[in-house]
């Protein structure tokens, strides 16, 4: 579980983030969803201290990681397992290499061990033929998949994901998205999700935090998102047609 | 440009680059890495600019020593002094520099905007460390032999360039490359290249360290990286020069 407790965060004086109250729960998949710019990804590098809050704290498992020095913050970062929006692969390395990286560096593991251990989590974001290419030779969509097997290949406590099926095909990002939602009960880990895709909110979304201007506008669960009476998050949902002809046929069966 | 807060960060930057590395055997490995990278990758401009320097510095001072008073031998002693003391530690150093410093910059600003640093944070990894400290150690170890070997080629341009212009022969240049030869002038020419070592990959995995913003940005600390680690190595030459030769 992460606790996120008044979290403050601005830019030269430019305020991003205004007191964000936020629980992620465990086992559960947690969104947080909100227009472009509004500061989803800066909450979340926020949370695992690539940006320095301006005040407020972030608790794993009760323990404030904010106040932590570099070597307590390591222990917590060993079980983060993060996907960038960017995809943030190592160019110098193979992409079998990048899914094996933090094998070599945190394990015991033989080379064939992590081989194997790479080529399993590779498999399961279906990746089957593209292990000894470098990143500039692959696919954006790609790119994140390899990001994605690269961030479970540790089997992590905590699992970030900014954006993971955006440039991705309906149907990759479905699988994505089934991924994310099967590990985190498997496992049982903490995962957050930032998307602006209401097809995955609606697919996966047991905790939702919406985003607005730097604060948190309504939370709740997905068979909700649909009902809230916060006008900006209805202007979110409904901005495309497929959502308001969902609300019409459902409102009419339900009437 | 605030130099106070650029040596600051850099000291803060250095303090985290030598703490304990996280597992030896990975830091080996980049070790021999950047030995093939910086190191043989630079071999081949060493040897072209040092034939050639060799050559100029031979017929410069050939040209200098057109006198009857002056021994022809004397000719191989100013050039196995000015190559020495001064070509291959310094000049060289400037050349790699350019070459390396620009390398190192862009390498890791890349990985900076791309947020691959990012990424090796998060997984708990000492970035600083594993990305700067086996390019330091692999310069510092390396750059003495392709100073060496500057050294040697210079010589050899100077003895070829000597022999086929008629300036002075083989046997009056080699006489004069050994005439009162003072070996601490070579260690004098080490310790400054430990030092240009250092300098050069320190200070451009500072630049590359600290970028921010995109691609353009990345251009811009590599040009940075080339201008300020040749304005410090110009420094040091001046400090060390003043402590160790006078
Ligand atoms: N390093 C930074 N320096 C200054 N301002 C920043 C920085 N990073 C983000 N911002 C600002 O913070 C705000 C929120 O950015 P953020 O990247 O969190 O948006 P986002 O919600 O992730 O959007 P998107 O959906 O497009 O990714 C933006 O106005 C941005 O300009
Ligand atoms: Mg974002």
């Amino acid at each position: 579980m992460i606790e996120v407790k008044n979290i403050y965060k601005s830019f030269n004086g430019k305020a991003v983030l205004k007191d964000i109250n936020i629980v992620f729960e465990r086992g559960k998949t947690n969104l947080i969803i909100g227009e472009s710019g509004s500061g989803k990804t800066v909450l979340m590098k926020t949370m695992v201290g690539l940006f320095n809050a301006d005040s407020g704290e972030i608790n794993y498992e009760g323990k404030n990681f904010i106040a932590m020095d570099f070597d307590h913050r390591k222990e917590i970062r060993k079980e983060i397992g993060m996907l960038f929006q960017g995809g943030a692969l190592f160019d110098s390395l193979t992409v079998e290499e990048n899914v094996m990286f933090p094998l070599g560096m945190f394990t015991n593991m033989s080379v064939a061990e992590q081989r194997e251990r790479a080529d399993f989590c590779l498999n399961r974001v279906n990746l089957k033929t593209a292990h000894k290419l470098y990143p500039a030779e692959i696919s954006g969509g790609m790119k994140k998949r390899v990001a994605i097997a690269r961030a479970i290949s540790m089997k992590p406590k905590y699992l970030f994901c900014d954006e993971p099926n955006s440039g991705l095909d309906p149907k990759t990002s479905i699988l994505i998205d089934n991924l994310i939602y099967e590990l985190t009960s498997e496992l049982n880990i903490t995962t957050i999700v930032i998307t602006h895709d209401m097809n995955s909110v609606m697919e996966i979304g047991d905790n939702i935090s919406f985003l607005y201007n730097g604060e948190i506008n309504w939370k709740g669960h997905r068979n909700d998102v649909m009902y809230a009476s916060s006008p900006e998050l209805n202007n979110f949902v409904y901005a495309s047609e497929f959502m308001k002809k969902l609300k019409s046929t459902m409102g009419n069966k339900s009437h | 440009m605030n130099w106070f807060f650029h040596i600051g960060r850099y000291y803060i930057m250095m303090s985290r680059v030598f703490s304990k590395p996280e597992k030896w055997s990975i830091y080996r490995k980049q070790f021999i890495k950047e030995i093939d990278n910086l190191g043989l990758g630079s071999l081949g401009i060493v040897v072209i600019i040092s034939i050639f320097m060799g050559a100029v510095i031979t017929i410069q001072s050939a040209f200098g020593f057109e006198s009857p008073w002056i021994p022809l031998y004397a000719v191989g002693v100013a050039s196995r002094d000015s190559i020495v003391l001064e070509f291959s530690p310094t000049i060289v150093s400037l050349i790699l520099a350019g070459k390396v410093g620009s390398n190192i910059a862009s390498e890791i600003g890349t990985m900076r905007v791309t947020e691959q640093i990012d990424a090796l944070e998060i997984m708990g990894i000492n970035s600083k460390s594993y990305l700067i400290l086996p390019k330091i150690v692999a310069a510092v170890f390396i750059n003495p032999f392709l100073i060496v070997i500057s050294m040697f080629l210079a010589l050899l341009g100077g003895l070829i360039a000597g022999q086929m212009t008629g300036a002075v022969t083989h046997y009056e240049f080699i006489y004069g490359i050994q005439y009162d030869f003072r070996p601490f002038n070579v260690t004098y020419a080490l310790i400054k290249t430990l030092f240009f070592a250092f300098i050069i990959t320190s200070v451009s995995a500072y630049h590359g360290y600290y970028t921010q913003g995109g691609a353009l940005e990345v251009g811009k600390s590599s040009t940075n990286a080339v201008v300020y680690s040749s304005i410090v190595i110009l420094l040091f030459n001046f400090i060390l020069t003043q402590l160790l030769l006078s």
